[in-house]
């Protein structure tokens, strides 16, 4: 009688728990969908507000004054390639030794302080790291520079490039590692020759994910590198980035300025988006990566 | 290691092993005690880098607070609960920042977090492996996105359609209550909340994917074999043990979310006031850095606004520290 | 069919076939389950024992890539058929799984209930009612009715497993799946749960999925003998292991493989 009575509950219930069943279904999808209409929106008014400007002007070109048509971010383009070269001198060899010695010598009480610092490096927000090199390096040096962007964007990688390397490193086995010692290499040689030469693909994906972070990185340049309408190589000058550039013509009240920004937009998200989508494509390629 | 593991036993025999000749225990630890001059070289080489980050962190910390102390000493705590900036005259608080700033994020986790939890259960427990691949790459793109171009698109598309559509009807039918009154501007709190919240989807979706990987297939089949639909599945055997794991995650966005810059100062108004309507323009911690201080001419001000800086960095601290501590107590339950 | 004298059978199989991808886990098998009484379902592992019986409460196919076909008829309905949800039916075939899985997050009694609760029942009365009756039929009881309470994971791993069995039992299923329920534990809390198959069929159809030969010498009355995916013998227990018609049977029962 009883188990007749718990069955009669639960068969009361159960349309309206299937119900329940589908409905949440939904809603999780909707999830999901919800959350990429913001992506194909973004993409989409980038690509079709970012095509009308671009041409051969775009990117031959420097700014031109208000008022005056056409122009181009030729400099800004420039610049940004200069200011990413800076700050992968600076952050790729940085973040790479220091991944080695999570990976290699990370059991040591050390490496647990190197990693929590690293975690908290990464999270410092970009804007900050700005004011930490205009300290350091706009004071001393007396003016805003190419070089203190570039170093600015290279902290920045450090921690990226760090801990992609250490994750990449840790999946080599340590049989490999035996292997090497076991012929009569010394460590550093195994290490560079055997461990870090099985793995550079997987290293270079994470290194260009750095890249592609910084290159998009606007808030460290606006008082390290500033910006420049004019042409410059020089390292100790102002100069301009795409990100910065966008910034400066979005925020203005001027209607061609806003084509050039959106244009500029269409090529910084396909430059970040090539080489984001490419290094994955190619470590797709590594043995570790197909593991 | 092989030494270390000598030691033990020997620790272990202790007291009942007959007295041994005394040996010299060699401790043979990787990199320190290597012999080779290569070995040393590359040791010393690559630990400097290493704690050379630390040194890094130190060395942020210490221009922060040496270029934030004129301030320091002149007004003392009271620069965060003050609410009047007025460069001309020498007057600095930042309390309007701080509730932009914690306004603003709070706003994108309230968006984000129901949505990210969702998209990481649909992910994880609903979806075709092949779908879930492929929305996991395109959730993951939306991470790539540099902040600038969200900014953009949040100036000439979202605030305007917010301005023209969401904010008149929130004023309509909610207007009696204070966060949706006053003119619908476009630009203010809730634009930047919505940017946050989009920006943060990725950072807590795939962190709660990750604590979901987590949980043993076991725990599902317990609820299903007992009867237990898809959705009461994942309710009695995913999230509920979850939660910690979650709160890490919400944890981790918020972090992103109070220091993300250029998006926020494009979309924010930049109005340096506190209002109780989301439709308020305002300014955020970062935002007032990111527009003042290229053209900040007296020394107070820039003092002022790297004080600003350390407040952020200071928080940024504290809530990833929170979010290791919480991620290191749920693996040492595991 | 031959045994099918006293009683009509509660779970008739009919050419059950699973997969796993492109392998076939389960060959065709038919075989009818007499109600109150255990069945042992024996074989060297690897040979589709446990994929049957996760066919018997359709759970095997939440398995990604997995695919059955066949009938199954609970007391005539066959689980299989079109339009049959697979949740109602794991609500009248209840499983027991290697691992115990009790709830990690839930006390003992939400352990015990959340079936109940899951179908709606709120009722507070009712709850602990059935709680303490699901607790006294597992065996449970005495040991946890001072802590109630506390998290289900705090137990022992045979206390686990039975709460467990106490969990299914909760939503009063006529029939009970059991997959290796004792693999993961020791033997005393091996010969606990086997004496409490034997005091459960009285009220359950059991299906127990084991390894161990001896322990199904001992807790069934009929037993089905699995090789490769194949049902090979099947019969009441005490012929299978001392006359086995078959000689793959024999050669396995006397150790010879597997």
């Amino acid at each position: 009688m009883k188990s007749a009575q718990i069955h009669a509950y639960l068969s009361e219930n159960y349309t309206r728990r299937r119900w329940v069943d589908r409905g949440m279904r939904l809603v999780l999808f909707l999830c999901a969908v919800a959350a990429l209409v913001p992506l194909f929106s973004v993409l989409g008014y980038v690509l079709f507000r970012g095509v009308p400007g671009l041409n051969l002007d775009f990117f031959t070109q420097i700014p031109r004054p208000v008022g005056e048509a056409g122009g181009g971010m030729a400099n800004s383009l420039v610049g940004t390639c200069i200011l990413v070269a800076t700050a992968s001198l600076l952050g790729i060899p940085w973040g790479i030794a220091a991944g080695v010695y999570l990976s290699e010598y990370g059991r040591t009480k050390t490496a647990h302080v190197v990693r929590f610092a690293t975690d908290i490096l990464a999270s410092v927000p970009s804007i900050v790291i700005g004011l930490f090199i205009y300290a350091l390096f706009v004071v001393p040096m007396g003016g805003f520079s190419a070089l203190a962007g570039g170093m600015a964007l290279g902290v920045l990688m450090i921690p990226t490039v760090a801990r992609s390397t250490e994750e990449m490193l840790r999946l080599v086995p340590t049989h490999i590692r035996e292997a090497g010692l076991a012929l009569g290499l010394p460590r550093w040689k195994v290490i560079l020759r055997v461990v870090l030469r099985g793995c550079v693909s997987a290293i270079t994906t994470g290194v260009m994910l750095a890249i592609a972070r910084v290159a998009g990185e606007t808030a460290p340049l606006l008082f390290t590198a500033l910006n420049n309408r004019f042409w410059s190589d020089s390292l100790t000058q102002p100069i301009a980035s795409l990100p910065v550039q966008i910034y400066s013509y979005a925020i203005a009240p001027f209607e061609e300025w806003h084509t050039q920004a959106w244009a500029g937009a269409l090529v910084l998200v396909l430059l970040v988006f090539v080489i984001n989508i490419g290094s994955r494509v190619f470590f797709r390629g590594d043995a570790i990566g197909r593991e | 290691m092989k030494a270390e593991a000598l030691e033990n036993s020997a620790a272990m025999q202790g007291p009942w092993s007959i007295s041994l000749p005394t040996v010299k225990r060699f401790k043979i630890k990787a990199g320190r005690g290597d012999l080779h001059w290569g070995d040393r070289l590359f040791f010393w080489l690559m630990s400097t880098a290493a704690v050379g980050i630390c040194g890094l962190l130190g060395l942020i910390l210490a221009f922060l607070v040496y270029s934030a102390l004129p301030t320091i000493t002149q007004f003392g705590w009271a620069f965060l609960v003050e609410k009047s900036w007025d460069p001309v005259n020498g007057e600095f608080g930042a309390l309007a920042f701080v509730f932009g700033t914690v306004v603003s994020s709070l706003l994108a986790l309230l968006v984000a977090t129901p949505l990210s939890v969702g998209i990481a259960l649909f992910l994880n427990e609903l979806a075709p492996r092949r779908v879930a691949k492929g929305i996991g790459f395109l959730i993951e793109m939306l991470a790539a996105i540099p902040s600038v171009v969200y900014g953009l698109w949040g100036i000439f598309v979202l605030a305007p359609w917010l301005r023209t559509t969401v904010q008149p009807f929130l004023g309509d039918w909610f207007g009696f209550l204070p966060l949706f009154q006053g003119p619908p501007y476009g630009v203010g709190l809730m634009t930047s909340g919505i940017i946050l919240a989009i920006m943060v989807i990725p950072t807590i979706s795939s962190l709660s994917k990750e604590v979901f990987r987590a949980i043993p297939r076991a725990n599902r089949e317990a609820a299903l074999a007992l009867g237990a639909t898809r959705w009461e599945t994942m309710r009695l055997s995913v999230l509920k043990s979850s939660k910690t794991g979650i709160f890490g995650a919400v944890i981790l966005g918020l972090g992103r979310a109070l220091g993300e810059t250029m998006a926020v100062t494009m979309v924010i108004g930049n109005r340096n006031d506190i209002s109780s309507s989301l439709f308020a323009p305002a300014q955020t911690m970062a935002s007032i850095i990111a527009n003042e201080y290229a053209e900040a001419t007296t020394s107070l001000h820039l003092s002022a606004l790297a004080e600003v800086g350390l407040a952020l960095f200071a928080v940024t601290f504290l809530i990833n520290g929170l979010a290791r501590l919480l991620i290191w107590r749920m693996k040492g339950r595991a | 069919m031959e045994a099918s004298t006293q009683q009509d059978p509660i779970l008739r199989i009919r050419s059950l076939n699973a997969w796993f991808g492109e392998s076939h886990a389960v060959k065709d098998v038919s075989l009818d389950i007499s109600p109150n009484a255990v069945t042992a379902i024996i074989g060297p592992s690897g040979c589709g024992k446990s994929t049957f019986i996760r066919c018997l409460n359709r759970l095997h196919e939440e398995v990604p890539s997995a695919g059955a076909a066949g009938e199954v008829l609970l007391s005539g309905m066959n689980i299989y058929g079109e339009g049959v949800d697979p949740v109602g039916i794991r609500r009248k075939i209840g499983m027991v799984f290697q691992k115990p899985n009790p709830f990690p997050a839930l006390s003992i009694f939400d352990n015990v209930v959340s079936g109940l609760r899951l179908g709606g029942v709120r009722r507070r009365s009712i709850l602990v009612e059935v709680a303490e009756r699901s607790l006294r039929q597992a065996a449970l009881w005495d040991e946890v009715k001072d802590k109630l309470h506390a998290p289900g994971t705090g137990l022992s791993g045979g206390q686990q497993q039975r709460l467990c069995i106490a969990r299914a039992l909760a939503v009063d299923p006529p029939v009970l799946l059991m997959d290796e329920p004792t693999s993961a534990l020791d033997p005393i809390a091996t010969a606990k749960i086997e004496e409490l198959v034997l005091e459960l069929k009285k009220q359950v159809t059991i299906v127990i999925v084991t390894h161990n030969m001896q322990q199904a010498a001992r807790i069934s009355d009929r037993t089905a003998f699995f090789l490769m995916g194949e049902l090979v013998e099947y019969g009441e227990t005490s012929t299978v292991f001392t006359v086995p018609k078959e000689e793959r049977t024999e050669r396995y029962i006397t150790g010879k493989f597997g």
